[in-house]
């Protein structure tokens, strides 16, 4: 049974829940309408039809990974093509290239990340962003000892940058990679565009 | 056009800190050893709770040099204590680059009147509470993430339990009031109104609360997750223990499978003896750390 087909446009979205935000993510997609689980154990990748990997400390949830047997599953779910979004520490484990990650995060997007590189808790910030695809003007972005896209591969490409250029969002198909937490923000927008991936054109997400 | 420092910085790193551990360490080879289990953060200072308790005299905020070392040593936040009312310390912690500042009642209090006005700073501070009113006196000089105070160093879980509870209760007994009963509620408090209204209509902190002070083992921490934590602060319990490593490891395990016996029973096994601990109803008035501040 896959539960997206019902023709409500309610999905079943998983939110890996090994540490880090994961209450966030929920209760913003429980408040669009959506079921959500939390995953902390393979076997439960096979009831959803999208998967978050949440904010949170990226060093952990890389040797929670390892450790629950995630590695394998999780690449797997991606290569099925249902869509997979990480944010802030979700999108350094998704990049294929990571500075100073001491374990394989999910290796799945053609990005390279550099981790904590806008400095120290102190140069944490909020600032708006244009996100592409994303309608009804800038979005209001939280990055907290948020990691830098340093440059992105085909077929992954950039859909949002700071003023300087600082790339902080990239696509991949069925993937996406975001260095900021739209779970902190009540904005519900890049939920919608990420749950919106992978069906066809002109259908709408409501 | 980007904005640093605010309110919602310092509130998000705590949330992203959510359903981890951070550790105590005093080296940086025990900021390694805590980074390599798992540890979402570590806690820079200058012993841990049990030799403060033993060793007695004055404790303060750690030598710089030592802070530095853990800062070059890891990659997780790092966060340190500074004594109660002690702004000078909390400035140099800021000035270190410290993520995370304690208000730590664990340190002998500089200030027994009146605690740091935390909104001056950029960098986020967490302090610990017994109850409702003491979260909310806190949050209302600033502290964007609140623990509890426990009885720390003594590897006795029995005060971190009764202050989660006492917390959740009077949350829950806010929420039976009509809202022409807060003004009192406030009072009885000795909180902020604007907190109390708030806390009444989401029924919840406004901002993150851990377990903390007593944690020696992983159902200890699962139990403080099961009470309604949003993750755990384990000082002495783990270097105090026979395998840090191990233990380490095991309660990283245990906070995030909080719900699920099996792995906890799984992660508890062989880990040698856990630290040894001092019954905080042995204790005499003057000896207890989560009297101080008010």
């Amino acid at each position: 049974m896959n539960p997206s087909t019902n023709g409500t446009g309610r999905k079943t979205v998983g939110v890996l829940a090994l540490q880090g935000d994961f209450r966030e993510h929920r209760e913003m997609l429980e408040s669009m309408g959506h079921a959500v689980r939390e995953i902390r154990k393979p076997g439960q990748l096979a009831d959803i039809d999208a998967l978050i990997v949440p904010g949170g400390e990226s060093t952990t949830i890389a040797r929670l990974i390892i450790s629950n047997g995630f590695h394998g599953p999780i690449r797997e779910f991606c290569a099925s093509g249902k869509p997979v979004w990480g944010t802030c520490a979700g999108a350094i484990l998704l990049a294929k290239q990571v500075d100073h990650l001491d374990r394989p995060g999910i290796e799945m997007m053609d990005i390279s990340v550099h981790r904590n590189a806008f400095g120290r808790q102190v140069d944490s910030f909020e600032a708006n962003l244009d996100v592409e695809g994303l309608d009804g003007g800038p979005f209001h972005a939280l990055f907290i000892r948020a990691p830098r896209i340093d440059a992105v591969s085909f077929p992954a490409h950039a859909i949002a940058a700071l003023e300087d250029g600082t790339i902080v969002a990239a696509r991949q198909g069925n993937l996406l990679a975001t260095s900021f937490h739209p779970e902190l923000t009540g904005d519900t927008r890049l939920h919608e565009l990420f749950l919106s991936i992978g069906r066809p054109p002109g259908v709408s997400a409501k | 056009m980007s904005q640093t420092g605010t309110w919602a910085v310092k509130v998000g790193l705590a949330q992203m800190l959510k359903g981890g551990v951070i550790m105590d360490v005093v080296t940086p080879e025990h900021a390694k050893i805590a980074e390599e289990a798992g540890a979402c953060a570590v806690m820079a200072l200058e012993r841990v709770p049990s030799d403060i308790r033993k060793d007695g005299g004055v404790a303060r905020m750690s030598d710089p040099e030592m802070i530095d070392g853990i800062i070059n040593a890891v990659t997780i936040p790092v966060m340190a204590k500074a004594r109660i009312g002690h702004f000078v310390e909390a400035e140099v912690l800021q000035a270190l680059g410290i993520d995370y500042i304690d208000e730590s009642e664990v340190l002998t209090p500089a200030d027994e009147a009146h605690h740091i006005d935390k909104h001056t700073f950029k960098v986020p501070f967490v302090c610990g509470c017994r109850n409702l009113g003491e979260a909310l006196r806190r949050i209302g000089e600033g502290a964007a993430m609140i623990r509890t105070k426990g009885e720390a160093g003594t590897g006795d879980i029995v005060e971190a339990v009764r202050h989660m509870r006492t917390v959740q209760d009077e949350i829950r007994r806010l929420q039976t009031l009509a809202d022409d009963e807060i003004y009192t509620a406030a009072k009885e408090l000795g909180a902020p109104l604007a907190l109390v209204q708030q806390v009444k209509r989401e029924g919840r902190l406004p901002v993150v609360n851990f377990a903390a002070g007593g944690v020696a083992t992983p159902a200890d921490a699962a139990l403080m997750m099961r009470l309604g934590a949003d993750g755990v602060f384990v000082g002495s319990g783990i270097f105090k223990s026979e395998n840090p490593p191990l233990v380490a490891k095991a309660i990283v395990e245990a906070t995030t499978h909080y719900q699920d016996a099996d792995v906890i029973a799984r992660v508890s096994r062989g880990l040698g003896k856990a630290m040894p601990g001092i019954a905080v109803s042995s204790l005499a008035e003057k000896e207890l750390l989560a009297t101080r501040g008010w």
